[in-house]
């Protein structure tokens, strides 16, 4: 009973404040191997307001991924509460969480994991069949984006025929086709040099100034220096958070 | 339906990937289907060729005829039904519509310097009747020729071709034994009628010469004295067969029943036979019951075969595209798209061999055909004893065997598709993008 005053409150605070992209409180994940239990996340807590830049820090096995998966509507957490907009994604089933993440999120993964057997634009696509907006105009935009991510010369090669940081700006383009709010990248230049880390990170903040709401999960300090708030994890803990650039600064707003 | 669509063509790209696999996957269901295929239209030729078998006999037939019992028995030389036998079953039988009595004897015929061996047959009127012969040109006897024992003759097609090249015959007189018959008709071809195994022999009208039975009783008498190099044999006998038409269908197997009994009384000798055409129906079902389950034990066999196969294949790709299944999920697909994409594979794999099994079931009238000519190239003996039905039977294709064959393969893609496929959708979608 007081869980769901508790979410209406939250609710009502979304509509009078500055609308906020998510709100996390005290969220925890456990995941149980052969009988020990390993607390990846414990008691995570932070707001996100719409058209923020964030970047999560922190060790190796910090329980970065686990909690980027919980915002991408990936997995379900163990305790606590996770509002994407103003739904409980904890109380979702695996349809509503497909849809979410159909409609709402855009991911961008470390090893792009784009469809080695589909040409880029087809890569494109591949939300949109899962969305159920496949039309000729949603067909244009695939087109569109990928020469918005500067590939539009090379609509029909296959992964295999690309470099690393055209796969991740495919993986870019897959993750806007949908028009999501919320963009989540897990490394997003992990396995990029300096110069395409430094592309791609243009692509984002380009993004971000649109109004969308990124997160990104980092190791490099100088990646994590151009976004405008840094969270530290450490042992499934919030060690730090820090303000970089204010937010409000972006006008960020999506028209 | 669009997105059916891309699902489908998307499943063909995904079994393009490896077209060695797809294929040999599709070997079972392909057998399977094309056994079905024949089966259905092997029981159909077998039932056409009984029906055609019965129509030639005549389906209200019922044949008695003279079996030669074993030489210790006959005493005096004489055996099998008499005249007087045909006279009692008119009298005492009230379902006989007709009954034809028949006296067969192998002679010489000659015209001038023409000559040839046949059958010279003494019958009466009714013969062409209920052996479906039809008259070309003249007459047939009449009751007349059999009144006054004329020295008349009918002759059939093929006979009149041998003596009368040039055509021509009525008229003409003919020499069998020393005696002329006249030619007052000629019959059309007929094909010759099938045999019904063992007391039944496939009989062949063409090389006939039609007489009055009057006649031959007189002129050729009851005793045929057979001389071969070596062997001496004499057969004393009435009448070679009697063709009896019953009434009405219905009354058939029970007339032949009446009219065994009624000429056993007379016999002490087991010297005759009686042959029921519409007991082909029976054997032609005990033959079809054969083919189907023998054919639906090898289409059961390749459809199951195929099906595990088929699991088999698609568990293998759900394994090895478990991290495509991770990244669709990861990009909104529900459960349900991961299952429909991998059971739309599933039955695409299948209606594949589907698809080739009707082909194969198409050509399986060639098909059965060259199959059996090896067979009897390789094993004659073998074959000799199997039935006529068997050996000649012509596959009939039945329409409705390919709609069928779709819903096999349709039903088998599925079936053995849905377990691969709901473990597919059962991964977790970040175990699955960690999977490599
Ligand atoms: N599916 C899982 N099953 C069991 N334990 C897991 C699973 N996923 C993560 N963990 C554990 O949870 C903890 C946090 O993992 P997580 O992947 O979130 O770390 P990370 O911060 O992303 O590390 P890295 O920087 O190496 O990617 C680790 O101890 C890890 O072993
Ligand atoms: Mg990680």
């Amino acid at each position: 009973m007081q869980a769901k005053n508790h979410t209406e409150n939250l609710g009502k605070e979304n509509r009078s404040e500055h609308s906020l992209a998510a709100r996390l409180r005290d969220l925890s994940k456990d995941y149980v191997l052969s009988g020990e239990t390993v607390h990846a996340l414990r008691g995570v807590s932070f707001d996100v307001p719409q058209g923020d830049f964030i970047s999560i820090m922190g060790p190796s096995g910090s329980g970065k991924s686990t909690l980027l998966n919980l915002l991408g509507c990936l997995d379900r957490p163990t305790s606590g509460t996770f509002l994407l907009g103003g739904d409980d994604v904890a109380h979702m089933n695996d349809d509503r969480l497909s849809e979410t993440r159909a409609s709402r999120i855009g991911f961008v993964f470390q090893s792009y994991n784009l469809l080695p057997a589909l040409s880029v634009v087809e890569n494109i696509e591949v939300p949109l069949y899962y969305s159920g907006q496949l039309n000729a105009a949603a067909r244009n935009r695939c087109v569109e984006l990928a020469e918005m991510v500067g590939l539009g010369s090379r609509l029909d090669h296959r992964p295999s025929e690309l470099s690393g940081g055209q796969q991740q700006r495919v993986a870019i383009a897959r993750s806007l086709v949908n028009d999501p709010r919320f963009i989540l990248a897990d490394e997003p230049t992990g396995n990029l040099d300096s110069a395409t880390t430094e592309e791609i990170l243009a692509l984002l903040a380009q993004l971000n100034d649109e109004g969308r709401t990124i997160i990104i999960v980092t190791h490099e300090p100088d990646v994590a220096q151009q976004t405008r708030r840094t969270i530290v994890l450490l042992d499934g803990q919030i060690l730090s958070d820090e303000r970089l650039k204010p937010w409000e600064a972006g006008s960020a707003q999506l028209s | 339906m669009g997105s059916w669509f891309r699902t489908i063509k998307l499943s063909i790209k995904s079994l393009l990937l490896h077209p060695m696999r797809s294929a040999l996957t599709v070997l079972g269901i392909f057998i399977g289907v094309a056994s079905v295929i024949w089966l259905l239209a092997m029981g159909e030729g077998i039932g056409r060729a009984a029906q055609e078998q019965i129509a030639s006999l005549g389906a209200r037939n019922v044949i008695v005829r003279t079996i030669k019992p074993s030489s210790d028995d006959v005493q005096d030389g004489g055996y099998g039904l008499t005249r007087n036998d045909y006279v009692r079953l008119l009298a005492t039988v009230p379902t006989i519509d007709k009954a034809i009595p028949i006296r067969i004897v192998s002679q010489e015929f000659r015209y001038k310097t023409r000559n040839f061996e046949g059958r010279l047959v003494g019958s009466t009127p009714d013969y062409p009747l209920v052996t479906n012969l039809v008259q070309d040109q003249g007459r047939f006897l009449t009751d007349s020729d059999l009144e006054r024992e004329r020295n008349y003759c009918v002759l059939a097609a093929e006979s009149a071709e041998r003596l009368f090249p040039s055509g021509n015959a009525l008229g003409k007189e003919i020499m069998v034994d020393d005696t002329f018959y006249k030619v007052v008709g000629v019959m059309q071809p007929r094909a010759p009628s099938a045999g019904i195994g063992g007391s039944l022999a496939a009989e062949d009208f063409s090389s006939d010469v039609y007489v009055p039975i009057t006649t031959l009783w007189r002129r050729i008498g009851d005793m045929i004295v057979i001389t071969k190099p070596g062997q001496f044999q004499r057969d004393l006998v009435e009448v070679s067969q009697i063709t009896i038409q019953v009434d009405r269908r219905e009354r058939v197997l029970q007339t032949a029943d009446i009219v065994r009994e009624t000429i056993a009384l007379d016999h002490t000798l087991e010297d005759f036979g009686v042959t029921v055409p519409l007991e082909l129906l029976q054997q032609a079902e005990t033959t079809r019951l054969m083919f189907i389950l023998f054919l639906g034990m090898i289409a059961t066999i390749s459809l199951v075969v195929g099906g595990i196969g088929i699991m088999n294949i698609m568990l293998a790709t759900v394994t090895e595209r478990t991290h495509e299944i991770g990244i669709r999920r990861a990009l909104g697909a529900k459960r349900q798209d991961i299952t429909r994409q991998f059971l739309v594979e599933s039955t695409v794999l299948s209606l594949a061999g589907g698809l080739l099994g009707v082909l194969g079931g198409l050509f399986c009238r060639p098909l059965s055909v060259a199959a059996r000519s090896l067979l009897e190239h390789w094993f004659p003996q073998q074959m000799e004893t199997l039935p006529d039905l068997i050996r000649t039977v012509e596959p009939q294709l039945v329409s409705w065997s390919i709609p069928l064959a779709f819903a096999i393969s349709l039903v088998v893609g599925i079936l053995f598709g849905v377990y691969p496929a709901l473990r597919a959708a059962q991964l977790d979608p970040i175990e699955a993008l960690r999977h490599e």
